[in-house]
């Protein structure tokens, strides 16, 4: 072949290799990604134009409402008159000195001043007690201090004899120490003694033993009632004692309502469809308006714990129907191989059935946390000062009259982190715990 | 025969209840039962004991008597002269209509967002994801309040339309304004009306009823038309073309009744200090429905998203190896499989829409719960009563709602055999 090269006398023959070309430029880099993503037919240019044109208006819209930002006003019309003076007549610009001026009311509602740090210290030990609930590489050892968590945020919160929430507490340990004593007996006799004791402890003892410790050793915080309460506050305390509480619940409903028991399963079956079947708000009407009709006469507890209770039995309904997705999901194979290695019921459900459920419920799940955290600002409608509630005050303000597009940022803002946490959470979590090939 | 005679029979020892796995569960629901009948048996003893000494009975008697208060959006005959029952009926219909409207609109902003999220395009894509990821969430109570703030604090007053040279124009030709007060759109009238008639609850118009009529029958004529074309196509292999007078069918009639009726639209004008004529939608009704929807279309596009996606690519690319069109392989292969994926968890998207119509108390929208559960309630001061009523209604509508979700999702499980 070389031989033939060297013997070429053609002209047009080419005796070496051109180099590489570029290639058109229409198929590199940026102009064949904007061919190829944003322009590849009259359909797709057509919404590049429109998206376009839509963020582009949108910019201009906001862009200079957020550059004249103005901070340091005391009310909606010096706000104004600064912009106007500024900017000219007409400027339009955002006056955040609402949230400069009212930021304490939003976090914290009517809670004292000088006691900010409690609620503060309370959510600092939240993310603590979180972690190990959250996390697998935060040590175990700190699950103890999770499990004392309701009590610590408790006695933070609504202050008080530091006595009070520890005798609670100790209504768990009381049920430990009665079922070690009567397990020689018998099993059931032990888990049923083990049920009633805190029961009876509750009842009868914890009150009158954490006075008499109050009368002696007077450790205690200066006690906050609830209709102080308010703000980002009330709705976290709702709603991570309803997230806590619900999941339980829920897993006991969804079991209860796949049960072979007739029985149980309707009596399930009709709490949870009646539950799901109304309004959130009417059950927060029945917590405000109507419990007072159904517990004995003279009774009258606290508002915030009867929303707790309302809001937890709410989300319970519907965690209850999430995880009955996972247990349906789950193979039949599973429940006869539980079976067949001689598993008891609770064992059955604890080591093989329910790990596998709610690994395939975990969207569901907390998509239902989200759902009941975003509901917490529908307890403004019975009363309560939730951040919503908060903003109707401050617009009916003199100062701060006519606002609202920087109020509702700032709300709105502070849920946004909170559920869109939750849910790369959840994102998190589902990564972790896939166990299959990939 | 030593089988039969180890089985022990008739030696029923007590401990069997407990430990007995054919007695246990017996036992257990035993139990349990008789522990939620004494919780049901205690509430119910509360309630007796707490009426009676506030000096109170049970009854529902107060929906007989007279409401004394005006609503001011009614479908029906109201007026404050009107009873305690038909102003419930009054707010079950403005929830129903509202919801009615919610779930329409948010449906197709969920269809739409939920397809463009898929898109290849990349702004479109992202645009969507961050509509979808800000607007679900942030608590839909917080649209609702949002868009009524903006609707009553920065729309201008109707007196900003008067005059030389005024502030505010309405758009659309002049037919709609957009005012503080609300939107007012025009209104569709017949000159030559059919009168209505009267059974009894409420009044059904007959211009409605005959304009219904002629869109079933031309709904009917046109599956003939249709059914005929397809048989003369398995007949004779070549397909009529039937479009034009499926057009002469579907449209004309209701075009020449309409003309008979006298239809024509009155549009607002600006008399006085407000408009008249024309329907004026008050902003409690458009905030609620724009946030509705608004929040619950995210929710959809999640499921439209997901429904696309459970599709799985094979099934499209088995349809273009038979020969399928791609208008006929979305039509006949992918919508059929991904809509059984869709449709339940819409159908229980529009439930949320019907419980959130709820609350409509932000806006002060009467629904059922600011009619029956609101002026009603505090009237009569029949809170136990009021609050029954809602929850069963609210449930009934649920149950409706659900029971169509069943229909549904029977009518298309997979037929496996």
């Amino acid at each position: 072949m070389s031989d033939l090269h060297s013997h070429n006398t053609l002209a047009f023959v080419r005796s070496e290799m051109l180099a590489e070309q570029a290639p058109p430029t229409s198929q590199i880099g940026a102009v064949r990604w904007m061919r190829e993503n944003l322009f590849s037919g009259w359909l797709n240019s057509t919404l590049t134009v429109l998206s376009v044109l839509f963020i582009y208006l949108l910019v201009t819209h906001i862009g200079p409402w957020f550059l004249h930002a103005m901070w340091n006003a005391d009310s909606l019309r010096e706000c104004r008159d600064i912009l106007a003076a500024n900017y000219g007549e007409g400027a339009t610009g955002a006056c955040f000195g609402v949230i400069r001026d009212r930021w304490h009311q939003l976090l914290f509602g009517f809670y004292p001043q000088d006691l900010y740090w409690r609620p503060v210290l309370a959510m600092v030990l939240m993310l603590v007690a979180l972690a190990p609930v959250l996390f697998s590489w935060v040590p175990r050892k700190m699950m103890w201090f999770s499990l004392i968590y309701p009590g610590v945020a408790f006695w933070l919160l609504w202050g008080g004899s530091i006595w009070f929430p520890v005798m609670a507490l100790a209504g768990f340990v009381v049920a430990a120490v009665v079922y070690r004593l009567v397990l020689p007996v018998s099993t059931l006799v032990a888990s049923i003694a083990a049920g009633l004791a805190p029961v009876f402890w509750w009842l009868f003892l914890s009150g009158p033993i954490a006075r008499v410790l109050t009368g002696i050793v007077p450790i205690g915080l200066e006690p906050v009632t609830s209709d102080q309460f308010g703000g980002f506050t009330l709705s976290i305390v709702i709603g991570v004692s309803g997230v806590a509480m619900s999941l339980p619940i829920g897993i006991l409903l969804a079991l209860g309502r796949q049960s072979d028991m007739f029985l149980v399963k309707t009596i399930c079956v009709g709490f949870i469809e009646f539950i799901r079947g109304v309004p959130l708000i009417t059950l927060l009407f029945t917590a405000s308006l109507l419990l007072n009709y159904f517990l004995p006469p003279g009774t009258n507890f606290d508002i915030i714990l009867r929303v707790i209770i309302m809001v937890t039995l709410f989300a319970a309904a519907y965690q209850a129907e999430t995880i009955r997705g996972g247990l349906a999901a789950l193979p039949r194979g599973q429940y006869e191989a539980a079976d067949a290695l001689g598993l008891d019921y609770w064992r059955a459900q604890r080591l093989i059935i329910m790990p596998q459920a709610l690994k395939i419920s975990i969207p569901g799940i907390v998509g239902n946390f989200i759902a009941l955290f975003k509901d917490t600002t529908l307890v403004v409608f019975i009363g309560l000062l939730d951040p919503i509630g908060l903003s109707n005050a401050i617009r009916a303000d003199t100062d701060w009259n006519g606002v609202y597009w920087e109020l509702f940022l700032f709300i709105g803002a502070m849920f946004w982190i909170v559920t869109f946490s939750m849910s790369r959470y959840s994102q998190y979590l589902e990564r972790k715990l896939r166990t299959d090939h990939r | 025969m030593a089988l039969t005679a180890d089985i022990p029979k008739g030696n029923f020892r007590l401990s069997m209840l407990l430990y007995d796995t054919r007695y246990r569960s017996i036992t257990i629901q035993v139990v349990f039962l008789m522990l939620f009948m004494a919780g049901a048996a205690w509430l119910v003893d509360n309630a007796v004991q707490n009426l009676h000494n506030l000096g109170k009975d049970f009854n529902y008697s107060f929906l007989g008597s007279r409401a004394g208060y005006d609503i001011n959006q009614t479908f029906i005959q109201y007026n404050s002269n009107s009873t305690h029952a038909r102003a419930m009926l009054v707010g079950l219909l403005n929830t129903i209509f509202v919801s009615v409207l919610a779930c329409a609109l948010a449906t197709v902003l969920g269809v739409i967002a939920g397809v463009l999220r898929l898109s290849k395009n990349w702004v479109v894509a992202k645009l969507m994801t961050v509509y979808v990821e800000t607007f679900r969430n942030v608590p839909v109570l917080l649209w609702i309040i949002l868009i009524f703030a903006v609707m009553t604090e920065s729309t201008p007053a109707p007196n900003a339309f008067r005059g030389e040279t005024p502030t505010a124009s309405m758009s659309l030709f002049d037919s709609i304004a957009v005012t503080n007060r609300g939107v007012y759109i025009p209104e569709p009238v017949f000159s030559n009306s059919l009168g209505n008639i009267d059974i009894g609850i409420f009044l059904i118009s007959n211009d409605l009823l005959a304009i219904l009529a002629v869109l079933i029958a031309s709904i009917y004529v046109n599956r003939l038309i249709l059914r005929n074309a397809t048989a003369v196509q398995y007949a004779t292999g070549i397909r009529p073309v039937t479009w034009w007078k499926s057009v002469l069918v579907l449209v004309v009639p209701v075009i020449v009744l309409l003309f008979a009726l006298g239809f024509h639209v009155i549009k607002p004008e600006l008399k006085g200090f407000n408009f008249q004529g024309g329907i004026q939608m008050r902003n409690s009704l458009i905030s609620l429905w724009l946030a509705l929807s608004i929040y619950t279309g995210a929710f959809i596009a999640e499921n439209v998203r997901a429904g696309i996606l459970a599709v799985s690519k094979g099934q499209t690319e088995a349809a273009s190896a038979l020969g399928l069109r791609p208008s006929r392989t979305m039509k006949l292969v992918i919508l059929p499989q991904a809509l059984r994926v869709i449709v339940p968890p819409l159908i229980s998207q529009y439930l949320n829409i019907t419980k959130n119509s709820s609350l409509a108390i932000a806006v002060g929208y009467m629904d059922l719960r600011s009619t029956l559960g609101g002026i009603t309630l505090n009237q009569t001061g029949r809170e136990l009563e009021a609050m029954l009523l809602m929850m069963l209604i609210y449930l009934i509508l649920s149950l409706m709602i659900s029971s169509a979700m069943n229909l549904y999702n029977r009518s298309v499980k997979m037929k496996e055999r």
